[in-house]
């Protein structure tokens, strides 16, 4: 396991002994054995023919390098994603040793990844410790926040809100506040963060290595079976502006973290942009394909021409209404705000003036609507 | 060699209790440390299928559907989104036999070991009983009390029945409960008339369903008339038609279905250590030698 029991460890000086056989060489940590003894090299300084006594001091005096490279080789998750991921977390690519462990001994480092900080620090033994808190509260007291140390706990928090409602997409926008996931071993962290957002770190580490595979519009719901076949229907070669509308309703930031990287198919990105979001989407999820469903079967009606009579600032209302409610904004109209067209006044007289008893708008009948069924 | 345990689920856009049966057995199979790594993936939710097996380390992945029968899902939509090269007729099953087929998906070099069902599973029957105790308190319970066994069924698929008729036939084999009866929802013999097939005063109802939802905390109390409105809750036992009714709730959220997974997983070739039963089962006999 990646998180052993200190005293199974050997000593750092032994590990690097036994390693300088085969040779290290690891974020500016040199270390060689031939005739001549050991070699010891790190950016600042170098110590060449060293006795293997030596080798201990040589240790001590770079202790900092020689920690580094054990924690990577030894106590971190050797498993490529999961160790790409923690690497990323405290910058190693960009910052050295030194500058790294300053920070970790003093604040930590920190990364967002999607609404969660992940927080790493190194502890009094000289190992890695890592913490994990809604970006929001990543400056609260932990007195103030309902702490976990089980990492699997994450898909439990995952599931609701803040007002408690049941959140079906992971990487929606809307991450419960007030809890915090404290002192992890490296590999755990991996599991509280997988799960509040599954297989977002085995993806974006296929990204990174040029090997994401991404399953566009045409061919996922080619795959469709059961309810979910018509959905197959909705393609009618007649260009993709419905899969459009279907990524800005769905895939925009404001509604999913992860960015969208599929397109219509291999040679037809969609039009709309695909988000700013760290971890990439891959594939058009469950959630795209089940309102999919619905769309497939409103949008089989053809259009008919309607005739209201509205004034203009109704004809206004109906639209400002319409962005309340896809913007999500209905909860945050003061009932005394009257100027706002979605306040619930302003709504409830427009339907007391303008609907009829059956509900039409302007008495005018709907007929044949694919909801009548 | 690193051995893995993928449950898979059904998941759902609309209830959270969907998924907690596969959270739930996942945990304890997990602090049992039969599986180097425990993960769950689903139709609805997340990780889903197609992302599930890149989330693993480990190069044997056990794949166990928390589901009911054979059909549908455990042929044709799990193993398409695993992106395994799967026919049903690689489990050579007579609609609840099924037990394992291995394969190569094509998205990660894994082997991938595929098996049936949960539900098919003989240990499910001592689930039901277990469910049987749990709901009237009585660890003796049998004499004189009748067993209904309810499934979802659908004239789509005749597994779907065999699987509830199966286990209902196995547990009337052992004699311990004075009648059992296979009753469905959506097909003959229905639920709704429960108190004509039974002439025990004591009936005990086990829905067959992974979670609780609609079907067994709505749908399945109103048409037995164990209330007047599924979302005011029933009473256990409730009285009905001169029957006391106790009614179980989805038998998926039992806690000793965690040993069903895991007798699949080691049927199927997985090292799972001498731990079944776990700590979730304490005095039934698992798969009692039929």
């Amino acid at each position: 396991m990646s998180d052993t029991d200190p005293v199974d460890d050997p000593t750092p000086t032994e590990a690097l002994r036994e390693a300088a056989a085969d040779g290290v060489d690891f974020d500016g940590l040199r270390v060689t054995r031939d005739d001549d003894g050991f070699h010891v090299a790190v950016p600042e300084a170098s110590h060449t023919g060293l006795s293997p006594a030596a080798v201990d001091d040589a240790v001590e005096r770079h202790r900092d390098h020689v920690d580094n490279w054990l924690f990577w080789h030894q106590h971190a998750p050797q498993a490529g994603a999961e160790w790409a991921f923690l690497r990323w977390v405290e910058r190693a690519d960009d910052l050295s040793v030194p500058e790294r462990y300053d920070r970790l001994r003093d604040d930590g480092l920190s990364r967002e990844w999607g609404q969660l900080a992940v927080t790493v620090r190194v502890s009094g033994d000289g190992r890695r410790r890592y913490g994990l808190r809604h970006i929001d509260d990543a400056d609260d007291s932990v007195e103030n926040l309902t702490t976990y140390t089980d990492p699997y706990e994450a898909r439990r928090l995952r599931k609701t809100d803040d007002d408690g409602d049941y959140r079906p997409l992971s990487t929606a926008p809307t991450l419960a506040h007030g809890w915090a996931f404290v002192d992890l071993a490296p590999d755990a962290v991996v599991r509280a963060v997988e799960g509040f957002y599954p297989a977002t770190v085995a993806n974006w580490h296929r990204e990174r290595e040029g090997s994401l595979d991404v399953t566009h519009w045409h061919e996922t719901v080619s795959r469709q079976t059961g309810i979910y076949g018509i959905v197959q229907t909705w393609d009618r070669g007649e260009g993709h502006d419905h899969v459009n509308w279907v990524a800005e309703a769905c895939c925009a930031d404001s509604q999913c973290l992860k960015r969208r990287e599929w397109g219509y198919d291999d040679g037809t990105p969609l039009d709309v942009d695909g988000g700013a979001g760290v971890f990439p989407c891959r594939e058009p999820c469950s959630m795209v394909i089940a309102t999919a469903r619905t769309w497939t079967r409103l949008e089989s009606e053809q259009s008919r021409t309607y005739e209201f009579d509205l004034t203009p600032s109704e004809k206004e209302q109906i639209e400002t209404i319409i962005d309340a409610v896809a913007d999500g904004r209905v909860d945050e109209i003061r009932d005394g705000d009257t100027s706002d067209g979605a306040n619930r006044y302003r709504a409830r007289y427009l339907r007391a003036k303008l609907f009829d008893d059956e509900g039409n708008l302007c008495g005018v009948p709907t007929d044949g609507a694919a909801t009548d069924s | 060699m690193s051995e893995a345990l993928l449950l898979v689920a059904h998941g759902s856009h609309l209830n959270p209790q969907s998924s907690a049966p596969a959270q739930d057995h996942a945990d304890t199979i997990r602090a049992v440390g039969a599986f180097d790594e425990v993960r769950e993936a689903y139709w609805k939710e997340e990780p889903s299928l197609r992302n599930a097996l890149r989330t693993v380390a480990a190069d044997q992945v056990y794949v166990v559907p928390l589901f009911i029968s054979e059909g549908y899902f455990t042929e044709q939509v799990i193993p398409r989104e695993l992106r395994l090269d799967f026919d049903a007729t690689d489990w050579n099953s007579d609609g609840t036999s099924a037990d394992v087929a291995t394969l190569s998906p094509s998205d990660v070099d894994k082997t991938v070991h595929y098996c049936g069902p949960v539900g098919t599973h003989d240990a499910m029957t001592d689930v039901i009983v277990r469910r049987a105790e749990t709901v009237t308190g009585d660890p003796e319970v049998g004499s004189g009390v009748g067993l209904a066994v309810v499934g979802h069924g659908t004239k789509r698929n005749e597994n779907s029945a065999k699987a509830i008729e199966y286990h209902a036939g196995r547990v009337r084999e052992r004699g311990r409960f004075a009648e059992v009866r296979a009753l469905f929802m959506d097909e003959e013999p229905e639920v709704d008339d429960v108190t004509e097939y039974f002439e025990s005063d004591d009936i005990v109802v086990v829905p067959l369903f992974v979670a609780d939802g609609y079907h067994t905390q709505e749908d399945i109390p109103a048409d037995m008339g164990l209330t007047d409105d599924g979302g005011e809750g029933y009473a256990v036992p409730a009285r009905v038609d001169g029957h006391d009714i106790w009614y179980a709730g989805a038998i998926g959220t039992e806690p000793l279905m965690a040993d069903v997974i895991l007798e699949r997983a080691a049927d199927a070739g997985a090292d799972v250590g001498t731990d079944i039963p776990t700590a979730a089962d304490s005095t039934a006999t698992i798969a009692d030698g039929d």
